[in-house]
């Protein structure tokens, strides 16, 4: 095989020039955007000697609240591309109608209603999930970090390694345009003999181990460190929602590497899992990823169900109606989301008692979130309401959450199914459930735990501006997108002939302008709020009135969370030890055993990436020689035993009386 | 010291006590265990390629549970008993994904397959 050994092949492998896409002014004028946005921010980084703070105090910090706040950074930003995506289709979809083509070209479309999936699930709402748990969970039990520090560092740049390697597809190469899910036949190497489908592998992969590691790290840290006298009834709702979607992540995700790690074996081995010829099945990928990506469903959701549990029982000033029921439920949709992954593809023709099963599951599913809903409304009634923002967004959500859930348990018939099937009826389900419930979520939960992280509140009427704008956006969008699907119209279509559909689609556009204007506003609520940090300033540490052990730190809190280990007595924590008058302990403080921070995760990450990019174009020796340097840094960083340091107690004195200080004075 | 730092000391002293022998024996197990289907393939020792795959399935299986039992230490009141409930909840899983799978392809072969099931 040596005589005809090509050298740049070897080193290049199907990287060209032509990879660039030069021809496509849209991505050429992204890029040129990119480039100069980015080469400006390096610049002011350097210019005001930014570099070593955030090498020290950020990349390579095991703080789980910093890491908690860049997941959200890196959710925030990635929101921005998902819906530049969205935009675009929106507005292309409204002008392609006729004669008229739109501006987009259809290779170039289909790659982007793929990002926009991908992207939106994988790389916004899950490091936005993940940064909320990570900075709360330990909070909230009473504990000083999650159980592995290391692995969490690791963790997030590893979600961060795979959001690099999906962005530089936009640049290099080409993204997949098979759909979010990648089914094959289409995504398999006759069909798909691009590099498209090898980025959303490998981007998926590389985010995938920091999912995993993510899911073990919470879940452990859950079940062992919790504060003394906090049984696992006594512990916060948003604590228990995060556990069983911890559970469902370490259940769920082996599932999802497998299934691509077959499709990656038929790509580059010439196997024949899903394939049509050799015995290969496709319908055997949809059947796995499902059984992912049904769970995964609940692995969004939960914890946002238990963000809107700690707000309505703060906003109304009373503890959580059911709360016992609220846990129980919880459990019951955790169990069961694993029984309903077939109702994605009822299409299918797996016949009538296979569907009637997964149709039967899907609805019971819904009857504990059903339950969900009404111990929200208990919990507010007779409530004494204050309706600051997260509680617009909690409302928002009820509402809207509601109309998709409805929608749901219609699609769960299966012959009603077969009539609205990949019609965007399904689209706009589904951007019901998860833009009302998860993203409507995630806001309030950003709003609500705003000062505890930063030490003041997030500007009102801009926070107004932008629920108002998402919410009515939301219904211009979507609610078109349900009349349409009744009539029939198919998802993932770049052009359209007839004429008299093209109203509705407009109208979505426009709900995607209004959209554009929240997410404005919300960019806009950060600025302002920052601007204004001295008016805004939270000096107590629990500027809503809250009930869990979170609010009972200053805000931001210390490094070590609590200077002493808070003991529990009740659910509600922090509310009861306000009941009962409870002292801050004002002396007596000593050593707090810390670990320290690493370059590992972000080093271990960037190798990835560079291992993930060269098995994209098939650099073999780049791929061999990175994959080895893998391996082999992180054995070296196995050998690092200085990984611990304490906290002196002079230190904690002097933070913990500045603290006394600061209340003193409110 | 604060009560969690204390409790983790006192985990860590709590921990499986694990004895050479036990690795020994579960070496040995899992060994045997190995080589046997190895010899079941190799030496074509049952006529039916069916046969011989219920078997290596079933020694797969008896794998599974010796390392662990020997290697990862599982018993049923380890770790206050999470261990156990974590394995019975990965069992349900598996049993889930594994029978549902079947069941669900299997329907699917019958209605859109008929000329495969002959």
């Amino acid at each position: 095989m040596f005589e005809n050994l090509d050298l740049t092949k070897l080193i290049f492998g199907r990287l060209t020039w032509d990879a660039i896409p030069f021809h496509d002014p849209i991505i050429l004028g992204t890029f040129a955007v990119v480039a100069v946005g980015g080469v400006a921010m390096l610049a002011a980084i350097t210019r005001y000697k930014l570099w070593g703070y955030l090498w020290n105090e950020w990349f390579t910090t095991i703080d789980h609240k910093k890491i908690g706040i860049m997941y959200i950074i890196l959710g925030l930003v990635m929101l921005l591309r998902g819906f530049a995506d969205a935009i675009m289709m929106r507005l292309h979809q409204a002008m392609a109608f006729g004669d008229a083509t739109g501006y987009l070209p259809p290779h170039h479309y289909d790659q982007i209603f793929t990002a926009h999936g991908v992207i939106m699930i994988f790389f916004v709402a899950m490091p936005l999930v993940t940064g909320i748990m990570n900075y709360l969970i330990p909070l909230q039990i009473g504990t000083r970090d999650v159980a592995f520090p290391f692995l969490n560092n690791f963790s997030f740049w590893m979600t961060t390694g795979g959001a690099v390697l999906m962005m530089a597809s936009l640049f290099v190469g080409e993204f997949a345009k098979t759909g979010w899910l990648a089914y094959p036949p289409l995504s398999g190497i006759l069909q798909s003999p691009g590099v498209g489908v090898d980025y959303y592998i490998w981007a998926l992969q590389i985010a995938g181990v920091g999912t995993l590691l993510s899911g073990v790290n919470l879940l452990v840290t859950i079940v062992k460190m919790r504060a003394p006298g906090m049984t696992l009834m006594k512990m916060p709702v948003f604590t228990w929602t995060s556990l069983c979607t911890n559970v469902l992540i370490v259940a769920a995700f082996p599932v999802l590497t497998a299934v691509l790690g077959m499709l990656t074996m038929d790509r580059y081995l010439d196997t024949a899992f899903f394939t049509n010829d050799l015995g290969g099945n496709a319908m055997m990928y949809v059947n796995l990823i499902w059984i992912w990506g049904h769970p995964e469903v609940y692995i969004l959701i939960l914890p946002v169900f238990g963000i809107f549990s700690e707000i309505v029982a703060t906003y109304s000033r009373k503890p959580l109606f059911g709360y016992t029921s609220m846990v129980y439920a919880t459990v019951v949709i955790t169990v069961l989301s694993y029984l309903v992954w077939l109702h994605h593809f009822f299409t299918m023709g797996s016949g009538a008692s296979v569907n009637s099963f997964f149709g039967i599951t899907t609805m019971i599913i819904s009857i504990p979130t059903g339950a969900k809903i009404f111990n929200w409304l208990f919990t507010m009634f007779r409530g004494r309401i204050r309706f600051d923002v997260p509680m617009l967004w909690t409302l928002g959500f009820m509402v809207t959450f509601v109309i998709g859930g409805m929608t749901g348990v219609l699609l769960a018939v299966p012959p009603v199914d077969f009539v609205l099937h990949n019609s965007l009826f399904l689209i706009a389900h589904f951007h019901n459930v998860i833009i009302g419930g998860v993203l409507f979520g995630l806001f309030a939960g950003i709003t609500y735990w705003f000062p505890k992280a930063t030490g003041y509140k997030l500007d009102e009427f801009w926070g107004k501006m932008s629920f108002w704008f998402w919410l009515i956006g939301f219904y211009f969008a979507f609610m078109p997108l349900y009349v349409l699907g009744l009539m029939g119209v198919t998802r993932r279509v770049s052009h359209f002939e007839d004429q008299s559909l093209q109203i509705w689609f407009q109208i979505a556009a426009f709900g995607a302008v209004l959209i554009a204007v929240g997410i404005a506003a919300f960019i806009i609520q950060l600025v302002v709020s920052f601007k204004r940090r001295e008016a805004l300033k939270d000096e107590t540490g629990d500027p809503w009135d809250g009930r869990t052990l979170e609010w009972s730190t200053s805000s931001p809190p210390p490094p070590y969370n609590f200077a002493f280990t808070p003991q529990v007595h009740d659910l509600d924590a922090w509310w009861q030890m306000k009941q009962h008058g409870f002292q801050r302990p004002e002396s007596g403080f000593i050593p707090i055993h810390m670990p320290k921070g690493t370059w590992a995760g972000i080093v271990l990450s960037g190798i990835s990436v560079v291992c993930g990019f060269a098995l994209i174009w098939h650099m073999w020796l780049l791929a061999g020689v990175s994959f080895v340097g893998l391996i082999a840094t992180a054995i070296y960083h196995t050998f690092d035993y200085d990984r611990d340091y304490y906290i002196p107690a002079e230190e904690v004195e002097r933070i913990e009386a500045e603290r006394t200080r600061v209340l003193a004075n409110v | 010291m604060s009560e969690h730092t204390h409790d983790h000391d006192h985990h860590e002293a709590e921990g499986p006590h694990v004895s050479l022998k036990e690795y020994v024996t579960g070496f040995v197990l899992a060994v045997f265990l190995t080589v046997i289907p190895f010899w079941v393939v190799m030496g074509n020792v049952f006529e039916s390629s069916t046969t011989t795959a219920i078997v290596i399935l079933a020694f797969a299986l008896v794998q599974i549970i010796v390392h662990m039992v020997y290697f990862l230490h599982m018993n049923f009141h380890s770790e206050g008993g999470w261990n156990m409930l974590a394995l019975i909840f990965t069992l349900i899983l598996v049993f889930i994904t594994l029978a549902g799978s079947l069941w669900v392809m299997h329907n699917l072969n019958v209605n859109m397959m008929p000329g495969m099931m002959n």
